[in-house]
């Protein structure tokens, strides 16, 4: 099985530290005023990585599209579609940004390369857009499909209900992994007061889009759960709604303080317990693993505050493919 | 001597057979109806979408990404409001990907009052859309140019909003489109008999497409001077660009006033140079459209006159546009009352001309 070939324990531990590390990164940027807003995704890496490493990666419709939700750092190293000193430079608007060119928050990724269309900030929009990748993946055939993320809350908006509806029509089903991370808040509201329904998943059973709630905390869980979802959309060609029980361990974002929250779940501690009981790794090889990284992360913070703002004379270029400056 | 929906349905047709468009679609935008202006009948890739706009701009917005070329549909501009933000997405996903990403899709939707439409068929989309950066914009006021500026659209890297201005759909048109049948009585039976939809069944039907269609292009941001004259400048683009044509010659007809006539035809990007040079002659200028007066587009061209051109006018600049109510009302007084009518545009001119400084 090709899950189990890419279920590299050490190299999803290695990815894992980096993703958190990244994040960590980010967020004393953020408090070093080295960066403005912060957002991502600490507490959802058993979830990310396994989904990055199963990603069918390259450009063009024949590979996977992705229309990502904005704390999915993780998934796109694990693609290896991006580097850290690029969401770095992306944290401190550098005209170096190869997301933005400093033109839009830390962790608003897009790399063309890897068909990863531009991470926005409006909630729940990228189910819409996910709906014409669903289409033109259709029309292709092949193995390539759509994958979309989002948080629970957002799916109270209408856009994920437009999904469900527009993924499952009689005849014209689209191949659409939909992913709702549950981390079980929307900014300060607790989801147990805003959803009726039991799991955000049944609600693709009325459309009779196959289901599953997993938890995300649990990397094994989540390398065969993503494994099996994948394989169903890539060959039926139908869509598959994955509901992804996560934690949010640094709260919202940097609104709310970027602080750890202490109550919150740690995936990569549940996984590094795991991984030492089963004598995969020990506790000081692990330990060497996250020094590196924080290192490394310093390091790249270092070289990336010396680089250039962009250059505010820029400001009209590229509103139109290909156009540099003010054309009226 | 096509009607505006024929030639719109002409271009699609070309689009879809030579320029790479591989979806059209929207509420009743496929068979049996083919669009509820009949502009979609026939076309191979015209198919029905769900009852939901967000979705069908998101549709497209995807469907680009993916490197393929979609013309999308909104049935009504008035049902186009719920997507503002989408429309703001898909203009700002180029810049927002500092050039990384482009968006070749285009957006269209009938726009304005005249079809007695009330409270929710008769919104204008111009001024809202002139606000959303990223997108080029186009409004035609006669078959020939709406099948140019449609070919021009579908030529584009960028996301490009078609306006259909609603009252003009079944006008004839006065030119011919390169490969439509002869502007004759006998031309426009043979035309219609090919490409409309017959009434009842049509499941059997295919329309006969004319062989020599072209990709005859007005391209995006030129403006048209539609008559000459010395006396003002009169700007205009679709529903009251053809009254206002019709104002200028009764004035010239009458040896009262000489008006230049200017269709605007792109709104984004608009073609300042023309305009401006034909006001820097006139030294007068009235700009007329229908969308509601405040904050109207009419009003940013206005700014534009000032601050350019101020001290080469002879008279004040104006706007005539429609009324800053929440609708057009039903009723043919109210109607008449809301927007631009021959009457109020004919007032203005004469207004515009005889100022005195
Ligand atoms: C359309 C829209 N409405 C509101 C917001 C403000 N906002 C940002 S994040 C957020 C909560 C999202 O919660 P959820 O969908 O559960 O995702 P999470 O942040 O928990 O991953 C809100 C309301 C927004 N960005 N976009």
């Amino acid at each position: 099985m090709e899950a189990s070939r890419l279920n590299n324990p050490i190299k999803v531990h290695e990815l894992m530290v980096q993703a958190r590390t990244l994040e960590e990164r980010q967020i004393r940027m953020f408090k070093a005023n080295e960066g403005y807003f912060w957002i991502g995704g600490p507490g959802e890496e058993a979830f990310q990585i396994p989904l990055g490493l199963q990603i069918h990666k390259g450009e063009g419709r024949d590979f996977d599209f992705l229309h990502l939700h904005y704390r999915s750092a993780g998934i796109i190293l694990a693609m290896g579609a991006a580097q850290p000193i690029d969401f770095i430079r992306q944290m401190k608007n550098t005209a170096s940004d190869p997301f933005s060119g400093g033109r839009n928050f830390g962790n608003h990724a897009s790399v063309r390369k890897f068909n990863i269309v531009p991470i926005t900030s409006t909630i729940e929009t990228q189910f819409l857009t996910a709906i014409g990748g669903g289409i033109a993946h259709r029309r292709q055939g092949g193995k390539g499909i759509t994958i979309t993320t989002s948080g629970e809350a957002g799916t109270a908006e209408g856009d994920f209900a437009s999904a469900l509806v527009w993924s499952s029509r009689p005849k014209a089903e689209l191949p659409m992994l939909m992913i709702v991370t549950n981390n079980g808040w929307g900014i300060s509201t607790d989801a147990s007061t805003q959803h009726g329904e039991k799991r955000v998943a049944d609600r693709a059973t009325a459309f009779g889009i196959r289901n599953r709630t997993i938890n995300g905390l649990d990397v094994d869980e989540s390398f065969s759960a993503i494994s099996e979802a994948m394989a169903y959309v890539r060959t039926e060609r139908k869509p598959f709604l994955l509901e992804v029980m996560v934690s949010r361990m640094y709260g919202h974002s940097s609104a709310s303080g970027g602080n750890l929250a202490v109550d919150e779940a740690d995936p990569l501690a549940i996984y590094e317990k795991k991984l030492e009981t089963q004598g995969v790794m020990t506790r000081k090889a692990m330990d060497e693993v996250r020094e590196r990284s924080t290192q490394e992360m310093l390091e790249i913070w270092k070289k990336v505050r010396q680089e250039p703002l962009p250059d505010p004379s820029t400001i009209y270029d590229n509103i139109f493919y290909g156009e540099k400056g003010r054309s009226w | 001597m096509a009607t505006m929906a024929q030639a719109i349905r002409m271009a699609l047709h070309y689009g879809e057979e030579n320029l790479g468009v591989t979806d059209i679609f929207g509420e009743d935008v496929g068979p049996p109806l083919g669009g509820v202006f009949t502009v979609t009948q026939g076309l191979k890739n015209a198919w029905n979408s769900p009852l939901d706009e967000r979705g069908i701009i998101g549709a497209a917005i995807g469907l680009a990404f993916s490197g393929d070329r979609c013309v999308a549909e909104i049935q009504f501009a008035d049902y186009i409001y719920n997507t503002i933000d989408m429309l703001k997405l898909a203009g700002n996903q180029c810049w927002a990907s500092n050039g990384q990403w482009n968006l070749p899709m285009t957006v269209m939707t009938p726009v304005g009052s005249g079809i007695r439409g009330a409270i929710y068929h008769s919104h204008s989309f111009d001024s809202m859309m002139t606000h959303i950066p990223g997108w080029k914009i186009v409004m035609p006021s006669n078959a020939l140019d709406a099948y140019g500026l449609m070919i021009a659209c579908l030529k584009d890297p960028n996301p490009t909003m078609f306006l259909k201005p609603k009252a003009l759909l079944r006008v004839k048109g006065k030119q011919q489109i390169p490969g439509e049948p002869e502007l004759t009585r006998e031309g426009e039976k043979a035309l219609k008999e090919m490409i409309d939809a017959p009434l009842g069944d049509r499941t059997k039907w295919k329309p006969k497409w004319p062989a020599g269609l072209t990709d005859y292009t007005v391209p995006l941001g030129l403006a048209r001077t539609v008559c000459e004259g010395t006396d003002l400048t009169v700007v205009s683009y679709g529903r009251t660009l053809p009254l206002c044509e019709e104002a200028a010659n009764q004035l010239r007809e009458q040896n009262e006033i000489s008006a230049e006539v200017i269709d605007l035809r792109s709104l984004w990007p608009y073609d300042w140079k023309t305009l401006a040079a034909s006001i820097r002659k006139t030294g007068r200028v009235l700009f007329v459209n229908e969308d509601t007066e405040v904050t109207n587009f009419g009003e940013h061209l206005l700014r534009r006159t000032v601050e350019d051109l101020f001290y080469e006018l002879h008279a004040r600049p104006r706007l005539l546009a429609g009324t800053a109510t929440p609708g057009v009302g039903l009723a043919d007084p109210l109607e008449a009352a809301c927007v631009p009518q021959l009457d109020t545009i004919l007032k203005a001119i004469r207004e515009v001309a005889s100022e005195q400084s």
